[in-house]
């Protein structure tokens, strides 16, 4: 299974070499997600409206490698914009993809923009 | 490798293995134990509880799994008959036999049963073990069948024995306590403090007989009575004799070892016996030529054993503290240091007042500075300081009065526990210090008093020092400027109860606005959005269809997500009640989809493996059939579970299925602090299990006994009797302002047992609001619930009929493809998830 993890990785902004156009904006819900697919990826992406921005995870916990994540809730811990986990509650920044309350890996997580009401993914490949 | 042999699996045997196996060098032993009882060791402090809920597993000090993953083998119910010092061999009663290197006794001790007269006849118990207090509870029961006012008795009037009586009246036996000295507690109570503890205990019902020798007892077969002199007898059914300990040291006396003149195995201060690689711990080891009847001391000696074989120089102190406090009795009793001291010792401040049963005495050195000991009956709340006081010797105030006289009369909240030294000792039980319940906390490994306990186990031992490890907490974390509130989550300084006024009053229809508005300033979380839905949903009588971002993740895709994130699907099913077309349906239907079928714990039928896109097609399809949502994903009625009763049952007294039914209907869908669950029983025999429901019926001659608050789940509990034989009519006036009591009042995620349990008054309070409407809110909370009722509808009918609703029911928002990661193996004909790796 960790096979799986192996081809999600961050994606800095200066890295983007490709963007990918997902859905229209209201495909997803007000501070929530929805999970969008890019070839054999999963990728989960949060309409964080409190903070007018957008974030985009793997869909797929680390905990259990099941790809749930885009059905989870959003909000912040302490500050930092965070997504729970559905299944178990485990909580990962949305900014940096890191475990905040646990020493599980961290998710990887990809930059997103808005054109023309439509979402957009960066890709590095 | 070498092997340790550990005999004996009670609390001291088990700490030592405990102590051991977290030790580093313990790898290179085999550790073997032997346990003469059918399981593992046990809380024997926690003995009485066993009669509340009969359950062994909740006494378990560890459970078997725990031996085989720390590499110990451990065999119960086979008694070790014998050692042989020469050959370094052990023999069991199977004839079996073992090698050491180290021997370890951990035999502890049995109930002394003194040689009177008939003490062999039925009836006559000893209080010790699981087995014993089975033996009892089964007595009892036979006995009250036959004899409605049995009468038990305790011989001994000590800590143990009190504990005993307050057992027996419990178990619905009028309670005598027959003392042979002229006291209660003799070894740990003067005079004075014993006569008020006698009045406050007779009060609550214990008839106490002191200054009695028992001759005899009297019955042919089974016990009928005590004699205690010629014309001076008790009739009584029962007996239990808690006349002491005597070690359980037959092994040390066959084998040789230096034994103590009234019995137990000699030991050193490094817990060797006479034979230096024989070591003995707990209630069986004499130190110090004492016995030491308690679990501390106990474990402390488990402590010195484990080093000791580990090569690390560590020492049994001299001094040990034998400072008690009886538990569970429904009246304080405390003794700690020197509880009785002559007076060329220092002086004693004695309060008391008999119109309270109180009592209060503290030892003061001659010199006024230090705390030498003291007795407290009827209020022992400042035990866990004045024993704090008296263990680290801190300075007590000039005037020592004021430690126990009452506040505001000259009596000064005295001793903060933030004054402690670190080393004080705050959990005897499991030696841990103030200094490290503190520690856990500034490191941050422990926020809470959960993790508290979690790290350090501080409070897991007798319980005793709970309350001043909580105290601990709070004052750690507020020194750190962390508030301990009891509010919902970081993002609110509100608890439920105060949001739920909130909300109520503003009419808020919006998370946004209620975080904008009396929130922190931040952007909620996985704790406050749902608390948040929950209460919308009860206030403006909302389904979860609502803003379905802040429902908790079942809520929001209105089904239960399964280990890999694929759903489970529960039609409701009144009652139980299911016509053969319709679970024909049901079957067409799970196999169309090749669904996993299972009948639940609550008596219906779970359609297990759906993916996020066929749960709306399969549910359009089970609405055709009659089917609606069964909320088993909600914090909602689940079932009310019903027995078949006067309907076709020979004994019903009731139509429970009809009932049932209709009890379920009304308060399907409505959102509470948790899920609430319903039982209605057609008579006594109780086939529903109703007494283990959030509110359970049974009917009886005249109408339905109404009982509420009874729990499955970790900490199981019977539901308690709230009205007896009242009509259908009444029961549904009733459980309507209960339920909407408790979903007023609650804390998030707090089932009804849980609120019950800590509501202040407890049942009597509960009873007098709900049925004499004391704070005059009856009216409110029917009218309330009718709104509830009458606004019911069926979310996955509202769902599948609103496109809007339907978009969030896909895998991905941008392909009609299902989730690709998805693998099942084959299970007994049907599927299953692959399992976790
Ligand atoms: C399906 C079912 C097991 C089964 O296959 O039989 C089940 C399944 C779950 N139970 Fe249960 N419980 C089921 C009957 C019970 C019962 C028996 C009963 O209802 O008579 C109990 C004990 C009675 C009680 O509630 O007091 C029970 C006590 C619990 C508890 C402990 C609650 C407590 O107060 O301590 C939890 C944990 C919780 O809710 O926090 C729990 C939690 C769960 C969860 C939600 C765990 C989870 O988060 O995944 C499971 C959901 C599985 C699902 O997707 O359906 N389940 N669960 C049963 C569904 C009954 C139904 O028809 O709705
Ligand atoms: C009802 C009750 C309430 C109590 N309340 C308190 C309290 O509030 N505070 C407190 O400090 N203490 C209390 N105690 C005392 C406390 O339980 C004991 O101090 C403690 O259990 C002693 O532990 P131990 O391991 O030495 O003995 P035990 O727990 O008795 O364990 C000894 C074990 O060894 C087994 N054994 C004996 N011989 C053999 C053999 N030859 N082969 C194999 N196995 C053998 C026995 O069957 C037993 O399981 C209470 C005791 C009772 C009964
Ligand atoms: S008992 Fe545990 S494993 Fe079984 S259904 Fe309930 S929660 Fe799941
Ligand atoms: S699978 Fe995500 S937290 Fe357990």
């Amino acid at each position: 299974m960790e096979e799986v993890q192996k081809k999600y990785k961050t994606t800095k902004l200066k890295d983007v070499n490709f963007w990918f156009k997902a859905a229209p904006v209201n495909a997803f819900p007000k501070d929530g997600g929805a999970c969008i697919k890019y070839k054999n990826l999963q990728i989960a992406v949060f309409n964080f409206e409190r903070l007018n921005k957008w974030y985009a995870t793997q869909n797929l916990s680390p905990e259990k490698q099941e790809m749930v994540l885009s059905r989870g809730m959003i909000g912040d811990y302490k500050g930092t914009p965070m997504i729970a986990c559905p299944l178990h509650k485990k909580t990962f920044s949305l900014e940096t993809g890191e475990n905040l309350n646990g020493d599980l890996d961290p998710i990887a997580v990809y930059p997103v923009k808005i054109e023309n009401d439509f979402v957009y993914v960066g890709f590095s490949e | 490798m070498k092997t340790i042999i550990v005999i004996g699996n009670g609390m001291v045997g088990y700490k030592f293995c405990e102590k051991f196996v977290a030790k580093k060098g313990s790898e290179n032993y085999k550790v073997l134990v032997f346990g003469e009882e059918p399981r593992p060791a046990y809380d024997r402090v926690h003995l009485s509880e066993y009669f509340e809920n009969q359950d062994a597993k909740a006494l378990e000090l560890a459970p078997k799994e725990w031996y085989k993953e720390n590499n110990i083998e451990l065999i119960v119910n086979e008694r070790v008959s014998d050692i042989h010092r020469a050959s370094k061999k052990i023999t069991t009663v199977k004839d079996r036999k073992f090698s050491y290197d180290y021997l370890v006794l951990a035999t502890g001790s049995s109930a002394f049963v003194p040689p009177i007269k008939g003490v062999e006849k039925e009836g006559v118990f000893v209080y010790r073990t699981i087995e014993d207090l089975e033996g009892m509870l089964a007595y009892a029961a036979k006995l009250k069948d036959k004899k409605p006012n049995a009468k038990a008795a305790v011989l001994g009037g000590g800590l143990l024995g009190l504990e005993a009586g307050k057992a027996v009246m419990d178990m619905g036996l009028e309670p005598h306590i027959v003392e042979f000295a002229p006291k209660l507690m003799p070894r740990q109570l003067d005079s004075r403090s014993s006569q008020v503890l006698q009045l406050k205990l007779e009060s609550i019902g214990l008839n106490i007989h002191l200054s009695k020798a028992t001759n005899q007892i009297l019955g042919e077969k089974a016990i009928t009575g005590m004699e205690f002199g010629e014309d001076d007898m008790l009739e009584v059914d029962m007996l239990v004799v808690s006349a002491g300990i005597r070690p359980r040291d037959e092994l040390g006396k066959s084998c040789n070892l230096e034994m103590g003149v009234r019995g137990g195995i000699v030991v050193n201060n490094k817990m060797q016996t006479s034979d230096k690689d024989i070591y003995a711990i707990g209630e069986v080891a004499l130190y110090n030529q004492m016995i030491y009847g308690l679990v501390a001391p106990g474990y402390d000696m488990a402590g010195i054993a484990v080093n000791q074989i580990l090569g690390e120089d560590s020492l049994m102190p001299e001094e040990i503290d034998m400072s008690t406090k009886l538990k569970l009795i429904g009246v304080d009793v405390a003794s700690f240091g020197e509880p009785f001291m002559p007076a060329s010792k220092g002086h004693s401040i004695i309060f008391e007042n008999k119109t309270q049963y109180l009592y209060k005495r503290i030892n003061v050195s001659l010199d006024g500075k230090s705390l030498l000991g003291g007795i407290l009956v009827g209020d022992a709340t400042d035990y866990s300081m004045l024993h704090q006081i008296y263990l680290n010797g801190m300075t007590i105030p000039e005037d020592p009065a004021q430690l126990i006289l009452p506040a505001g009369e000259g009596g000064a909240s005295f001793g903060d526990v933030m004054d402690l030294p670190d080393e004080a000792q705050i959990c005897s039980c499991e030696s841990v210090t103030k200094g490290q319940i503190c520690g856990v906390i500034e490191s941050g490994e422990a926020t809470d008093l959960a993790d508290v306990v979690g790290c350090t186990k501080a409070g897991t031992g007798c319980g005793g020092c709970k309350p001043m490890v909580k105290d601990l907490t709070e004052a750690t974390l507020k020194s750190l400027g962390i508030e301990v509130k009891d509010t919902i989550c970081e993002h609110f300084d509100l608890n439920r109860q105060d949001l739920y006024k909130i909300i109520q009053v503003k009419g808020y229809k919006k998370f946004n606005e209620v975080l904008d508005n009396h929130g922190n300033g931040g952007h909620g979380c996985e704790l406050c959005k749902p608390v948040v839905a929950s209460l919308m949903a009860t206030i403006n009588a909302d389904t979860a269809n609502e803003e379905y971002a802040i429902q908790d993740s079942n809520d929001r895709f209105l089904a239960n997500i399964q280990r890999n994130g694929t759903y489970s699907i529960v039609p409701r099913i009144p009652g139980g009640e299911i016509t053969p077309d319709k679970l024909i349906a049901l079957g067409e239907i799970a196999k169309k989809y090749d669904l996993y079928t299972k009948v639940t714990g609550g008596v219906r039928i779970d359609l297990f493996g759906a993916t996020l896109n066929q749960l709306p097609i399969i549910w359009k399809e089970l609405i055709e059939h009659g089917f609606e949502s069964g909320h088993a994903y909600g914090k909602s009625l689940r079932t009310v579970k019903t027995c078949v009763g006067s309907t076709w049952c020979r004994y019903g007294m009731d139509e429970s299925v009809s009932f049932g039914i209709e009890l379920e209907n009304r308060y399907r869908g409505i959102r509470a602090p948790h899920k609430i669950k319903g039982g209605v029983s057609g008579c006594i025999r109780e086939c529903a299990e109703a007494r283990g429901k959030d509110f359970g019926l049974i009917a009886v001659e005249g109408g339905w006994n109404l009982y509420v608050g009874g729990n499955g789940g970790a900490t199981p509990r019977h539901a308690e009797l709230l009205a007896e034989q009242i009509d259908n009519e009444t029961v549904i006036k009733y459980i309507d302002r209960y339920l909407m009591f408790y979903m007023r009042t609650a804390k998030p995620l707090q089932r009804t047992a849980a609120w019950q349990d800590r509501l202040e008054g407890g049942m009597d309070f509960l009873k007098e609001v709900i049925i004499e409407d004391k704070l005059g809110i009856v009216d409110d909370l029917e009218k309330e619930m009718q709104t509830l009722v009458n606004k019911f509808e069926c979310e996955w009918t509202q769902a599948i009929n609103n496109p809007e609703m339907m978009k969030r029911f896909s895998h991905f928002v941008n392909s009609e493809e299902e989730d690709d990661n998805l693998v099942f193996v084959p299970m007994r004909e049907q599927k299953m998830p692959e399992p976790w790796k």
